[in-house]
């Protein structure tokens, strides 16, 4: 069966708390996710009182300087600060976001609480192993199929065609969708998730390619493909604002109409 | 853990199973089929609510009642299959458990469907009340 509660190694206990500097001001408590595979014990619920007059605007600044300056033992994934890189993706108040560009501010609650992104082994912290997302993003095989040989210059593509790519393209793989999706939870396994079909999408689409037919091959499968119940959580939790859900019928209504 | 398989590996799995888009025009076809029938059995039944078993079985004898009322059940419990297959193969992770329950699916609504048919050809060929 499905499993509705967590098992007893991974319930989440009560943690340290690390109160404020003395003279903050305007002090915001954050409760965070806390494993280290080398400490025996289940995982914990930290808390940081943190004076946010010291830090900047958005979440990860935050977690910066609790690194800094409360607790340098946290860890965490961060590297271009500006919602490029996709590394510091991670469930904030219950909803997956990239840290860097999500203000604490806009997080509603009086205390706010930071864990990995779920359904995903925890490597420590807010560090989630995605070994198998980067495998089904590579399974896929995101690069250009030609049998045609090289041109001389590069492929040419029309405006209209290189068009159909907007919103697509602009996918920095963070699995933020990909994590918050109910039915990648049940069968995360076997069902390639939002974010690889939406780059499944961006490749089948692309005017360049010569695969189109083999690339729906390869997803044309009840669970592949056909695990996407269009949930939305996927469009509604992407940073960047694309709906890879819509790619998913896309590729659906592609399918029918090689048969109808 | 999956011992030392390759992420890629398991990612790609068996592979496509190359089928499936089938069963997604089938659930869509059923569903459509299902509204302007479900909308005449609902009329249907409002309109007979007053009447008795002799009502009820003078108005089956028409073949054109008689035809969509057998429609429905065929549709009806088709378009349940194809959804409840789709409920066992997200929430039964267990690939026994899973097979079991796909086949009891299978034959419930199989089963359930014939049974409905011949109740229906049985009122609408059959004698009076007694």
């Amino acid at each position: 069966m499905v499993q509705l509660t967590l098992p007893k190694n991974s319930t989440v206990g009560k943690g340290r708390h690390h109160p404020a500097p003395a003279g903050a001001k305007n002090v915001k408590t954050f409760k965070v996710y806390r494993y280290d595979p080398e400490t025996p014990g289940n995982p914990t619920w930290d808390t940081y009182d943190v004076d946010v007059d010291a830090c900047g605007p958005m979440l990860l600044d935050v977690l910066i300087h609790i690194k800094n300056t409360m607790d340098s033992t946290l860890a965490f994934r961060r590297s271009c600060r500006e919602g490029v890189c996709g590394s510091c993706a991670m469930n904030v108040g219950g909803r997956n976001t990239l840290a860097c560009t999500h203000g604490w501010e806009e997080v509603p609650g009086k205390e706010i609480q930071i864990s990995p992104l779920p359904s995903q082994p925890v490597v420590k912290d807010l560090v989630a192993d995605l070994t198998l997302f980067y495998a089904q993003y590579a399974s896929i095989e995101p690069w250009l199929h030609t049998t045609t040989p090289e041109p001389q210059g590069e492929w040419k593509q029309s405006e209209e065609d290189r068009a159909k790519l907007d919103g697509l393209y602009e996918c920095i793989l963070c699995a933020c969708c990909t994590t918050s999706c109910p039915s990648y939870w049940w069968n995360g396994e076997k069902y390639l998730g939002p974010a690889t079909l939406l780059q499944a999408r961006r490749w089948i689409v692309d005017s360049r390619d010569e695969a189109t037919g083999e690339r729906l091959d390869a997803l044309e499968d009840p669970f592949k493909l056909y695990r996407c119940h269009t949930i939305m959580n996927c469009a509604q939790v992407c940073p960047k604002g694309l709906n890879p859900a819509k790619a998913i019928s896309e590729i659906k209504a592609m399918l029918v109409e090689r048969v109808v | 853990m999956a011992g030392y398989r390759t992420p890629l590996g398991r990612a790609r799995g068996l592979g496509a199973a190359k089928s499936g888009v089938g069963h997604f025009i089938a659930e869509r076809a059923s569903s459509v089929a299902l509204i302007p029938l479900v909308l005449w059995a609902v009329w249907a039944a409002l309109s007979l609510a007053g009447g008795g078993y002799d009502d009820a079985q003078a108005w089956l004898r028409s073949p054109i009642n008689a035809g969509l009322l057998v429609l429905l059940a065929l549709a009806g419990f088709f378009h349940m299959q194809l959804g409840m297959r789709v409920i066992i193969e997200d929430y039964i992770a267990r690939h026994s458990t899973r097979t079991v329950l796909l086949l009891a699916n299978l034959f419930f609504c199989w089963g359930a469907g014939v049974l409905t048919v011949l109740a229906i050809l049985k009122v609408a060929l059959g004698g009076g009340a007694n």
